[in-house]
């Protein structure tokens, strides 16, 4: 990708707390008006990267530009070209939605009625019109994060950067935020990258990255990322999967692999497969699921592991 | 520089409407230290003749001046433990990742935390009858530019610490053994001229007790014997003017190295 499509590049980033290594030599790049995922489990990595994009986290190896600005020699230059959203709340409850938007458009360089004219379009745009002078803190989780999407975009950012935006949202409202984003980029060709650990947030995203204990295991679209896993993918439940494992292999000839105690059975050919294992081990055989492989699907035969199952992290949401 | 100025004077407004819609911030910063000096001066005032002072000073008047300074000293702790407040509530967040530099994020923190704390020094102004101090208008104007100066230096200094701390839970420790005892050894609360002669070089070392003397002499602007044997009200300025400098600055400096 020339450097007039790339909004954001990312070369060789290493960083470690301490001993534990968060971000192992990442790179890649993110094209102008795409929106970008990067997927994780917790601990990944993700929000590190987040943050040293957001130029709140100190980059000592390796270096990342936002439409050419070095997030290390140039942060001033990166703070104006992004609009952030955090994973935990950044506006003052004490204050009404106006008056949260107005102190924010100050500490971009908005003033006067440039900024009440920006203001007042994304209220509109949000639908928070009719609470614009309400407290945030009166405001529904949906709505506090649809402020906090006017609090980043009042700017005008070219890049739209958001850590774990929908965490906390329930179905329905993570549908409608992400619809926004997608008209975002599609009427105002806003670049968006955005950390998640959501496989369907993930899916609708241009591209992704996915990131396992620090390191970038793939960036790809997700149609082609499920299509490098093939065609179907069969898991069996068993009370001995290593022994059924080999039975399978032995008869069928097909590779399968334990993981998490069930087995998986991936490029499998068909349905008809399902049925001849049952019929062959009926006693051994608990339960079958098959279907089209999903981004977990992806992510389990990239790292061999489970998504929430990541080396040492904790597996709760 | 115009970007910090303007989003300084964004995070100054925050603060004003913060503390006006915080109710118990108003009671706790103005009740605390009108509490202390009615206990303190009602019930040392019998006992205790203020060591140097003109003949006929009561204890309760010579601590009115440090009750002044005591409310400055709670609204500055007030402004700090509400940093550390917006860096753990997520609000800091949002202002770290503004194109603002770090020192127009702190001179807009320390210009909210001041103006809270003049605000109410002036209002405790009005108790000044009260103790046998008739104030002039020049005498008041000059006290509360005194106070901004001892405001500003108390509120940077708050910061500095505030910058450090993730969490309010040590901050208790940092008060007591801290700020409070700059406020006990500044004069407020008992005179430099009869304490023992360790103690005295500490307060002459405390960049507060020139605060207090300037303090005192703009409430006694026309009755100089009165205000007690005190450094020269210029030099007083002076020292307490550099020291509000150096601790914004350091303020500043803290706040640019604090990551996130």
């Amino acid at each position: 990708m020339s450097p007039d499509e790339e909004a954001i590049r990312v070369a060789g980033i290493r960083h470690t707390y301490g001993t534990r290594v968060a971000l192992d030599d990442v790179s890649f790049s993110v094209r102008r008006g795409e929106l970008f995922g990067l997927l994780g489990p917790n601990g990944g990595g993700k929000t590190t990267l987040f943050r040293m994009l957001a130029t709140l986290l100190h980059v000592s190896r390796g270096d990342a530009t936002v439409l050419g600005a070095s997030v290390r020699r140039a942060p001033a230059v990166v703070r104006r070209h992004l609009g952030v959203v955090f994973q935990h709340p950044s506006l003052d409850g004490m204050l009404t939605v106006s008056e949260n938007l107005a102190c924010h458009g100050r500490l971009y360089g908005l003033r006067g009625a440039a900024l009440g004219r920006r203001a007042t379009t994304l209220l509109d745009r949000m639908g928070l019109a009719d609470r614009a002078d309400d407290r945030v803190a009166t405001l529904s989780g949906g709505l506090q994060r649809r402020a906090e999407l006017a609090k980043a975009l009042l700017h005008a950012p070219p890049v739209l950067l958001l850590d774990e935006p929908s965490t906390g949202l329930d179905p329905g409202t993570r549908r409608d935020f992400l619809q926004y984003l997608s008209q975002l980029r599609d009427r105002d060709g806003v670049t968006i990258v955005l950390t998640t650990h959501y496989m369907d947030e993930a899916e609708r995203c241009d591209r992704v990255a996915i990131l396992d204990c620090g390191r970038l295991i793939s960036v790809d679209a997700p149609h082609a990322l499920k299509a490098e896993v093939g065609g179907e993918v069969i898991v069996v439940q068993t009370p001995d999967p290593h022994g059924l494992a080999t039975r399978i292999q032995a008869r069928f000839g097909c590779a399968v692999s334990v993981v998490d105690g069930a087995l998986r059975i991936e490029r499998a050919r068909g349905p008809g497969l399902v049925r001849d294992l049952v019929d062959a081990f009926p006693t051994e055989v608990t339960a079958v699921t098959y279907g089209k492989p999903t981004l977990e699907d992806v992510f389990i035969h990239l790292t061999g592991h489970r998504f929430w199952a990541a080396r040492g992290e904790a597996t709760v949401a | 520089m115009t970007a910090a100025l303007l989003g300084a004077s964004a995070l100054w407004r925050r603060e004003i409407v913060r503390f006006v819609r915080q109710r118990s911030r108003v009671s706790g910063a103005l009740l605390q230290p009108l509490v202390f000096w009615l206990l303190l001066g009602g019930g040392l005032n019998a006992s205790f003749q203020p060591a140097g002072s003109a003949p006929g000073t009561s204890y309760v008047a010579y601590f009115y001046p440090g009750m002044l300074a005591l409310v400055l000293l709670f609204t500055a702790i007030f402004a700090t433990i509400a940093t550390v407040e917006d860096r753990r509530a997520g609000f800091l967040q949002g202002v770290l990742a503004a194109p603002i530099p770090r020192w127009g994020i702190v001179l807009g923190q320390a210009l909210g935390g001041s103006t809270l704390a003049v605000a109410q020094g002036a209002v405790m102004l009005a108790l000044a009858p009260l103790v046998g101090i008739r104030l002039s208008v020049s005498g008041a104007l000059a006290s509360v530019a005194v106070m901004v100066i001892i405001a500003v230096g108390l509120t940077s200094l708050g910061l500095i610490i505030a910058w450090r701390m993730d969490s309010t839970q040590g901050f208790h420790a940092i008060m007591n053994l801290i700020l409070i005892p700059i406020w006990l050894l500044s004069g407020a609360f008992f005179p430099v001229t009869g304490a023992p002669a360790p103690l005295r070089l500490v307060m002459h070392l405390n960049p507060l007790t020139y605060g207090m003397a300037a303090l005192r002499r703009c409430l006694y602007l026309s009755d100089p014997v009165a205000a007690g044997p005190l450094p020269p009200l210029a030099w007083c300025v002076v020292v307490s003017a550099a020291f509000a400098a150096i601790a914004f600055l350091a303020a500043a400096r803290t706040a640019s190295r604090s990551q996130g």
